[in-house]
Order: structure tokens, then sequence, then C-alpha cells
């Protein structure tokens, strides 16, 4: 590919060209969490902006920016708009294109097979995650960390419970867009986001629906990450009428929003379209607040929940809504967490080599944590949940779990 | 969105704006596309460093400097308010325990072995004011590519700024456990909160100390636990310890940064970073809204205050389009500063270029005048770097000006709430 024409390749969300307005301040350097820890990954601008003048042709990119999460946070430091993590994602899908991607790396970044694999033998699946009888072996063979969350598989998924939930009538509709880990390993949450907008008096469409692709594009298998998204936009707009899309996975919500179109490239029209229209939950709720339509009959909850808002939430720019809409509950004590990130990476934590590394991340996190010893903690994404319930023994839930307590819920 | 007052801008100004206003009971939200000046900058706070000979006194410069300024934004707050905005900021940033007044400058070396002048400085840099002389140790850390202590301490030798000090100085190069080699500055402070890394650098230091009266290292002692480093340092070798900063990133920026943005977060305001306000409406006198970027689609927030504090021409908050025209982009406010037809730029390229005190002009309360002449809206506020008539990097006065403007905008809004209150 010549100069110019790798320039335009990327002209729509012009991650490439962006490298050009770095001044190497360095600025995402120091809010880097993971660069701060591990000599493995030397920092954002370093393997981004720097390095990325230099790759072309095959074997540029060198190994270092695998030990890059993707959380983002460089990009939103960036006084200058470069796309650092963004770049480095791309980087890191070339990387795994040469080098071939490993086994592990490949079923990690497929949720939704995992769930539906794992689900006919859930008694035995459950066992074996939670047990060093198998861990163990499964580190020295597929390099899994033996101390990493791995979430349990639920008896019915959230989207046979959805089929058989009538729709209820009502004027004003949304598209519930669950994602996989609601659909294997949270359907009860999924339950209670339908419950919540509901009692909004909304009607709430749920279409067949698979995987974003997301944990496949952080694994650097874009071919296949593209395939996903773009299934998913079609299934979600399927549903006729330029319908709001509601998220409660936020990463995934961001991946609909901005990250299959500027880091995969996907110009799918549906995809275009649904990217306009998702939403975060609360960031729904908070907007259906602000024009005085949200449901204010709470019941009083008496505890004391802190807030950790994850990287990919913060991605999606909308500020902290669930702190704006948890703040109407009665009797709660919010604590906001103020750090950016809990290590986990989405599958980044899980892998052997890079647990540690994860660990050291999230210390600061998990400190204030335990100092704040909390009754619940709160997050929006499901990975660092369940990374941030086994590093604390917190019990760590969706804040959505909390309001819909809140409504009277159980 | 919705929300009582809208910063924009998370500089020194804007934060300082947004923890005033948050703490005067308004819903603030903090907008900027990025983390802006602070994790850049020294740490210091200056106010007059040159006007244009060296200040000794700003408080005995500052009538005059005024006089002969009568645009510069210092003149927005008063003397008065500048005061009061300073002891706001020292109350406000506590756990660095900022010290020094403005009778008085510091004179304070750079990492090249100048010496600069400042009004404040942290705790971290307490025994850095080498003003009257002094016999001091200039440590450095072998492999650590950014500070040069032989260089730093013959040049400070040297140094002519103060008046006629006598710093007597010496280099010596401490061994990193470990190596040093390409580590950023970030993440040796991070090391250097582990005490036995702290041992094992005082115990190479201790048989070297000499009749030194003071000891200066690279400022990389912490982030969070920069006051339990430094102390600790101090203990360890028995004399004052004080930081050099250097290149970016910056530690004492980056605490001074953590600690305003916690202020910020603590008193109830929200801080939106990675978000880039694009433009604003209006109705008639007034500011309707301002639209800022989110991951798909923009959003339109509304507030009842807004804060502009995008800094000048070299961070964006003014721009300069290709045929020329000078433009501040999200309000489309009038540049002031340049006639028509004067060339931006001087031929000496460390001189002074007539672009480098463009910005806006305002009334007496602080917010920019439109092309009609008055305020261009009335819950419009302007702070910082983007007000013209200032020349901070020569005069020393960068967070003089956005600290005092800053504050002086979220003082006359939560005056103007309480009247309207009343």
């Amino acid at each position: 590919m010549d100069g110019m024409s790798m320039l335009m390749e990327n002209e729509g969300m012009a991650v490439r060209p962006s490298l050009d307005g770095c001044i190497k301040c360095t600025i995402c350097e120091s809010a880097c969490p993971y660069a701060a820890v591990t000599e493995h990954f030397p920092g954002p601008k370093t393997v981004g902006p720097q390095e990325e003048r230099f790759r072309h042709g095959p074997l540029s990119a060198d190994w270092s920016v695998d030990y890059c999460s993707g959380c983002g946070i460089c990009s939103r430091v960036c006084p200058q708009d470069v796309r650092i993590a963004e770049i480095n994602s791309r980087a890191r899908a070339q990387l795994k294109e040469q080098r071939g991607i490993p086994l592990r790396d490949q079923l990690l970044a497929r949720p939704d097979v995992m769930g539906r694999l794992g689900r006919p033998i859930r008694p035995l699946f459950n066992w074996a995650m939670g047990t060093p009888l198998v861990r163990v072996p499964l580190e020295r063979i597929l390099g899994i960390h033996r101390k990493a969350a791995i979430p349990k598989v639920a008896g019915r998924t959230f989207g046979q419970w959805a089929r058989r939930h009538p729709v209820r009538p009502a004027q004003d509709r949304v598209v519930y867009f669950h994602g996989c880990s609601t659909n294997y390993f949270e359907p009860g949450l999924g339950r209670m986001v339908v419950a919540v907008l509901e009692h909004q008096g909304l009607a709430v469409e749920i279409p067949e629906q698979g995987c974003c692709g997301l944990p496949l594009q952080s694994n650097g298998n874009f071919p296949a990450a593209r395939t996903y998204a773009t299934r998913l936009a079609r299934q979600l707009s399927s549903i006729p009428g330029d319908l709001p899309v509601i998220g409660s996975s936020t990463s995934c919500a961001l991946m609909l929003k901005r990250e299959a179109r500027e880091i995969l490239g996907v110009e799918d029209p549906a995809l275009v379209d649904v990217s306009q229209r998702t939403y975060d939950i609360f960031e729904y709720l908070r907007d259906l607040h602000e024009q005085g339509r949200l449901k204010t009959d709470f019941v009083p909850v008496e505890l004391t929940a802190a807030y950790h808002a994850p990287c990919q939430q913060q991605n999606q720019l909308i500020g902290k809504p669930a702190l704006d809409v948890l703040a109407l509950v009665p009797g709660l004590r919010l604590v906001e967490l103020d750090r950016d990130c809990c290590g986990v990476g989405g599958t980044y934590g899980i892998k052997r080599e890079k647990y540690e590394i994860s660990m050291a991340v999230g210390d600061s996190l998990f400190s204030d944590i335990r100092r704040t010893a909390p009754d619940l903690v709160l997050c929006d994404s499901e990975t660092c949940r369940w990374h941030i319930a086994k590093a604390t023994g917190f019990p760590v839930i969706h804040p959505l779990e909390l309001l819909h307590r809140a409504y009277g819920g159980h | 969105m919705i929300t009582d007052a809208l910063v924009i801008g998370a500089g020194t100004a804007g934060l300082t704006a947004g923890i005033r206003l948050a703490r005067g009971g308004l819903r603030v939200t903090v907008v900027a596309t990025g983390e802006g000046c602070l994790p850049l900058a020294s740490g210091t706070i200056d106010v007059l460093g040159f006007a244009p000979d060296a200040v000794q006194s700003p408080l005995g410069a500052l009538p005059g400097f005024l006089d002969a300024h009568p645009e510069h934004p210092y003149r927005i707050s008063g003397l008065a308010g500048l005061e009061q905005s300073l002891a706001w900021f020292v109350k406000t940033a506590e756990p660095l325990g900022y010290q020094g007044d403005l009778s008085r400058n510091q004179w304070v070396p750079t990492v090249l072995g100048g010496l600069r002048p400042t009004a404040l400085v942290p705790r971290s840099m307490a025994a850095a004011d080498l003003g009257g002389g002094g016999e001091v140790l200039i440590a450095g850390i072998r492999g650590f590519r950014d500070f040069h202590p032989a260089l730093l301490a013959a040049n400070l030798g040297r140094a002519a700024a103060a008046p006629a000090p006598v710093i007597q100085t010496r280099a010596i190069e401490l061994d990193w456990p470990g190596s040093a080699g390409d580590m950023p500055p970030f993440r040796l402070a991070r090391r250097l909160e582990d005490p036995e890394i702290r041992r094992r650098l005082a115990d190479q230091l201790r048989p070297q100390l000499g009749d030194a009266t003071a000891v200066g290292l690279p400022a990389v002692l912490g982030r969070e636990r920069a006051a339990e480093v430094h102390a600790d340092l101090e203990h360890r070798l028995g004399r004052p310890v004080f930081e050099i900063p250097g290149l970016p990133p910056s530690l004492p920026g980056l605490r001074l940064f953590d600690c305003l943005r916690r202020a910020l977060l603590d008193a109830g305001g929200r801080l939106l970073l990675g978000s880039t306000a694009l433009s604003a409406t209006h109705h008639h006198d007034t500011v309707g809204s301002v639209t800022i970027t989110q991951a798909s689609r923009p959003v339109e927030v509304s507030a009842g205050f807004y804060v502009l504090a995008t800094g000048g021409f070299t961070t964006g908050g003014i721009i300069r389009e290709p045929d020329g025209q000078l433009r501040e982009p999200v309000f489309g406010l009038p540049v002031h500063g340049l006639a028509p037809g004067q060339e931006p730029f001087g031929d000496q390229y460390l001189a002074e270029h007539p672009l480098d005190r463009v910005g806006l002009s305002t009334d007496a309360q602080g917010r920019p005048l439109g092309t009609a002449g008055g305020p261009h809206a009335v819950n419009l506020y302007a702070a910082g770097a983007v007000l013209a008539g200032a020349l901070p990097w020569r005069e020393k006065s960068g967070e003089g000006l956005s600290l005092s403007t800053g504050w002086h905008a979220a003082e006359a809004i939560v005056g103007r709430r309480r009247e309207d209150a009343a």
C-alpha cells in the first residue's frame, strides 16, 4: 500500500493520521496505568504514535504492543486528540495477523462460544473453573492464570427468558442490547434491566442477538470481529422504528457506538445507523430524568455503595450518569472511587503472563475499596466486576441492580 | 446533559473555576479534550518574575506593572483578587504544602542549572530557593536520561539571575537498584514509594554529603505518597532535600493535577476528559448550550453559566486559519491583540512575537467581549491563557493569571447566583 492510500484508508475516522498531532508531551505515558507498573509496556506514546511511523510492511510491530490492555485512557487524556489506543489496537491486530493468535486467545475472544459449550455441562464447567485440580493444569496447558476470575455459567440464558417474555405494549419503545455476559453468565441482570425500563412505561424489544466482537478485536482477530459486529448491528436494527438501543454491558455499548467503526473500520449501514442511537443504560435513564420522565418512586436503600466507572464506560464520554441517577435514591450513601482502571482489560488479566500486571494496576482501586469498606461495590462492566470481586472479596454488582432494588425489586 | 455550570478546559484556570463553583453549591461539569497543561508544568506558582527586569517582590512590582500594562488579565481580579486567589489555592492544595508569598520571589533551579523566579513552591521544593546562595549537592540517577547533575551543578555555580549569590555545587550520580535506563519519571516515582529503594539510595548519598546544606534531586520523589517519600529522604539524610523539575512528564505538575482533580470531585464536580467543545447556541444575550463530542453522536450541554478556559494559541483555545484569521473556535469570539494586516511573527524565534499577546478581551467582570463591544453573553466568562494581553512565559506569570482569572470568574458567578436567590 502506498503512503497516500494508507492515509486515505482511515479517512473516515482518522485513526492513523491523528498521530501527526502528537507533540510528544508524554501526558498519555504518565496517565497509562500499565506503563506505570510494568517494563514490558514502554508506554502508549512510544508504542503508539512514535513506533507507528515506522510500521510498514511485515513484522514491523514489536511485541510490546500486546502489553497494552486497550483501556483507552491514553486517548482520553491526550490534549491533541491523537487516537493512541486505537492505533495500538490496530498494530496489535497486525502483529497477530503476522504471528498467529494462540489457541487461548481464540477461546477467550469468544464468550458466546464459551457460554454455549459450557451450558450443557454447566455443573461440571462451574466446578472445574473453581478448583485448582483443573485450574493449575489449565494454566500450564492453555495459559489461563489459575487465579483469574472466570464467571459461572447460568442454567437458563437470558435469551431463553426473553423469548417467553411478552413485549409490554407501550407508546415509547426501546431495543435492549444485552450482550453475551448477560445472556450466558448474568441473566438476572438482564431481567432487572427489562423491569426497570418497563417501570418507566417503555416497551422493551429484545431481538435475537450475538456477540459484538469486542473480545475478538482486543485479541487481534479483526476479520472475525468485523463479522460479529456487522451481524449484531443487523440483528439490532431488525426492529423497525429507529428506536434507542440500550446496552447494559458498557464495553459492548462502546463497541457499537464507536470502536467497531473506528478501530475495525466497519462501515456497514446497519452499524453506522445503530452506532448513532446506542445508549448506555444509565445514559438513557439520566436523559429520561432530565426530561422529567424518570420514575422516582424509590424506596430508601440504607447502604454505602462505592462506584467504580470502568474505562470503557468512561470512553463513551458521557460522564458518570450512574452517579447522577443513583443520587436520587433516598438513604443511599454513594462513594465515587477515583481510579482509572481495575487492571483486567477484558481478557487481558486472565492471561498467565499478564495476571500479575493486572493485579498491580488494580492495586490502588482495591486498596481504596478496602479502605472505604462499602456494603456494595458498583461497576458497569462485567469483566471488571468479576475481577474486582475476586481481588477484594467485596460484592460487586452492576449499578442497575441497585436501582432495581431502589424501585422495590428483589 | 444539564448542569449548573460548564467549564471548558482542565488546566489551572478551568480546574480552579470548577472547584470554586462546586464549593459554591453549583453542579459543575469540567469538560476538556484531554489533560491540560498541568502534567507538563513545574508545579510552582509563578506570579511575576520579569517585568521586564527580574522581579524580587511581585507585590512591590505589580502596581507599576499593571499601570504599564492596562490590558493585562491581572486587571480583572486586581491585586486584592490575585492575593485572595493565591490564599485560596494554598488552602485547596494543602496536601502539597505550598509555601511562599507575594512579598518575595523564590529563585529555584531549572534542570539546566539556571535560576528562575517563582512565588509559591510545593513542600518538595521548599529548600530549592537558592536566591541567597548556599552549598548544595546535586544528585542524579545513573541512566536516567532527563537529568544531568554535572551540567546542572556547573551551570548553577555560574547562575547570575539572582542577586549575587554564591552557590557552591557538587554533582554525583547514584546507582539505581536495578537499571534506571529508559525508566520514565513516573515509574521512578512509583518505585521510590518503596522504602527499601529509598534506603538504598540514601545509603549511597549519605557518605557524599560533605558540607552540603541541602540536596537537589530530580523531581521524581513519588506521586501519591510524595509527602512520605520526601519526608523520609530528609530524615535519612538529616538535611533538606529539594526536587528540581525537568522534562515532562513532570511529577510536581501531575501531583497538582491529581490534587485539584480530587478537590473538584470532593466538591461534587464532574470531570469529563476526552470530549471536545465544538460549538454553542445563543438566545439573545445568553449562551443556551454548548455541543460537546461523545463516543458516537455529539451532545448538547445546557448550563446556566459557562467558563471558557481552553488556553491560548499553543493549546487550541485560539486558532489561526490558513487565511490568517484568528478565531476562538467554540463561541466564535473576536480575538484581540493583532491589528488588521499586522505580521503575527517576528524574525527571532525566541523573541516576543505579536501573536503571543493575542486572545480575548473582557469586561470588568471577566466576560469576553463580542463583536459589538459589550460582553458577548451575560452568562459566559473567560479565564486563563485564552485572555489577551499577557506574555506568561516571558513574564513568568502563567499560574498567577490562570488562578486569579479562574477564581474571579467563579466568584462572579457565585455572587450572581446569590443575588438572584436573594
